[in-house]
């Protein structure tokens, strides 16, 4: 099993999450993060106090997969959060131990 | 016989029947300047504070609603309004005492004294609150409630008798030997506040980590609700002044709006200008800014004049907050003193260019006689001046008096580490947004 966190543009979610239905992922979970690569922040202004904010808004995307189905979902999340830009974001792939689903006890892929 | 009869009944009639709607719109107005306070300075400001001091900051407004409120009743409204020297009230009213329903003729003869006496409690509440604009986000809550209870006691009861009161020096429809024109409390409510906030933003010293780390508000939402919410009910405070449903009343009402309008505009036309964008938070600071210089001067001035009071304030406290404050690097943290101090000076000088008497024809000594410097009478802009000086006089030495009193008895500031986590924790052991249980 893998597990796929996907660091992406906010207003990419919709995109994604339809993707990821079409290759036929159900589950995932999604949380607002902030953050910035090498993307540059921007500049603000409070009554003439500027503030640089260089913590930008993201979107994280995490679902665990079984192995053989990794290549076609790293596919499906790359084509849809692509703009070309600096600040797609960035895709990390982690093995994972267990998987379990706590209302029967399954576990392994059974439980995904 | 019988006409004489009827002719004082129908007298009775038409004095019951105006008392009436006086009355009606006073009590409203009333309830207008305490929405002003709570709740909304308190979501003004509330809104432009980091988010863990939030709560501590709402405090600050809401605490005076109840506090000063007990005071007033106690003893404030004498000693505003009872009759004493030209510097304080006396204690004729203590405790209430011969305030019901029967009007004070000394200053609204149309609806019961405690209609009047509430009504100004509203004025009593909001202009400490204004002043924690400056002491945002440091100070205790037990060194702001003794400092504000003071404050009540040192300046404003003796600004206000000065300025309202009958025989108040600066009292210029009651002999004042200074005779100033402030309709609704540009000195008494602004400068004075504003001028006590820009000391305690001194005397307190910065915020830990003002000005290189960020502190920007934490919802905009909130304080454009609450900027909204003090326009609105700015129509109590300063329409209200007119202590009656009259032509005046209306008078100051489109002068308020006016001024708010233009001075709107003119602040989110300056930082377009200086910065490259308009923003919410300017457009908002420039309508409280322009409701704050048309104060003193609403129930004074035309309706073009109010536009252009407007105007000048936008621009004038749009500088002071942005390039003086940068200048002096005061940390004067939510603009107490640019809005209020350098918006009231401001309105308060220039309600003696333009006041005229085809708005407000009020005898004085018991004629009619010219204003403004625009009705012929230019040493008014010199008794607003005079005015002006003994107001931040008075709120500069007193202020800093209190300060020392409240530091030595209960200590100003919270600790550093209070201050690290914030005046909702530290101070009231609650949180602003909790998001799980």
């Amino acid at each position: 099993m893998k597990k796929i966190e996907a660091i992406v543009q906010p207003f990419k979610l919709e995109d994604i999450k339809e993707a990821l239905k079409n290759v036929g992922i159900d589950g995932m979970t999604i949380s607002e993060v902030r953050g910035h690569g090498r993307q540059k922040g921007h500049k603000e202004v409070y009554r003439g106090q500027e503030y640089h904010v260089d913590l930008l808004p993201k979107t994280k995307f995490e679902l665990v997969i079984p192995d053989e189905r990794l290549e076609e979902v790293l596919e499906a999340i790359m084509a849809a959060a692509r703009t070309g830009k600096i600040g797609d974001g960035k895709i990390f792939v982690f093995d994972v131990g267990e998987a379990i689903r706590i209302r029967n006890g399954d576990r392994g892929q059974d439980a995904l | 016989m019988t006409i004489e009869t009827d002719v004082k009944a129908l007298e009775a009639a038409v004095k019951s029947a105006q008392s009436a709607g006086d009355n009606a719109w006073m009590l409203t107005c009333a309830a207008l300047v305490l929405m002003m306070t709570g709740p909304g300075l308190a979501l003004f400001y509330g809104g432009l504070v980091r988010r863990k001091n939030v709560l501590g900051t709402m405090m600050h407004s809401f605490a005076m609603m109840a506090l000063i409120t007990v005071i007033w009743a106690i003893v404030g409204y004498s000693l505003v309004f009872g009759e004493g020297s030209a510097f304080i009230g006396g204690l004729k009213y203590l405790f209430l005492e011969g305030v019901g329903k029967d009007p004070n003729g000394d200053y609204a003869g149309t609806i019961p004294q405690a209609t009047f006496m509430v009504y100004q409690l509203m004025f009593a509440i909001i202009t400490p609150a204004l002043i924690s604009g400056a002491f945002a986000e440091r100070i205790r809550f037990s060194a702001m409630a003794l400092f504000t209870t003071l404050w009540a006691f040192v300046v404003y009861f003796p600004m206000a008798h000065m300025v309202w009161g009958k025989g108040g020096f600066l009292n210029a429809y009651s002999g004042g030997v200074v005779p100033c024109f402030d309709f609704a409390g540009g000195t008494v409510v602004h400068i004075s506040s504003g001028v006590s906030a820009l000391v305690c933003a001194l005397y307190l010293g910065k915020r830990k980590g003002y000005p290189a780390e960020a502190m920007k508000p934490h919802s905009l939402v909130l304080s454009t609700i609450g900027a909204c919410l003090l326009w609105v009910g700015w129509f109590g405070f300063n329409a209200g002044s007119a202590l009656s449903a009259s032509g005046l009343a209306t008078s100051a009402f489109v002068a308020t709006h006016f001024a708010a309008a233009t001075a709107a505009l003119a602040w989110l036309l300056a930082e377009w200008l200086h910065s490259g964008k308009p923003t919410m938070l300017g457009g908002i600071s420039g309508a409280v800014a322009g409701l704050v210089a048309i104060t003193p001067a609403s129930g004074f001035v035309k309706p073009m004049p109010a536009l252009m009071i407007g105007l000048i304030a936008g621009f004038f406290c749009f500088w002071t907050v942005t390039v003086v404050k940068k200048m002096f690097g005061y940390d004067d943290s939510l603009d107490a003193f640019g809005v209020h101090g350098a918006g009231g000076t401001l309105g308060a000088i220039l309600t003696g260019v333009f006041a005229t008497n085809a708005v407000n024809d009020t005898p004085i000594n018991g004629k009619v006689v010219p204003l403004g410097w625009m009705d012929g009478n230019p040493m008014q802009v010199l008794n607003q001046g005079i005015g002006v000086l003994i107001t931040v006089a008075l709120a500069a030495v007193g202020t800093l008096v209190i300060l020392r009193i409240c530091d030595l008895l209960v200590g100003l500031r919270v600790s550093p580490d209070e201050e690290e986590d914030g005046l909702d924790l530290s101070q009231h052991g609650e949180e602003g947004y909790a998001l799980e249980v």
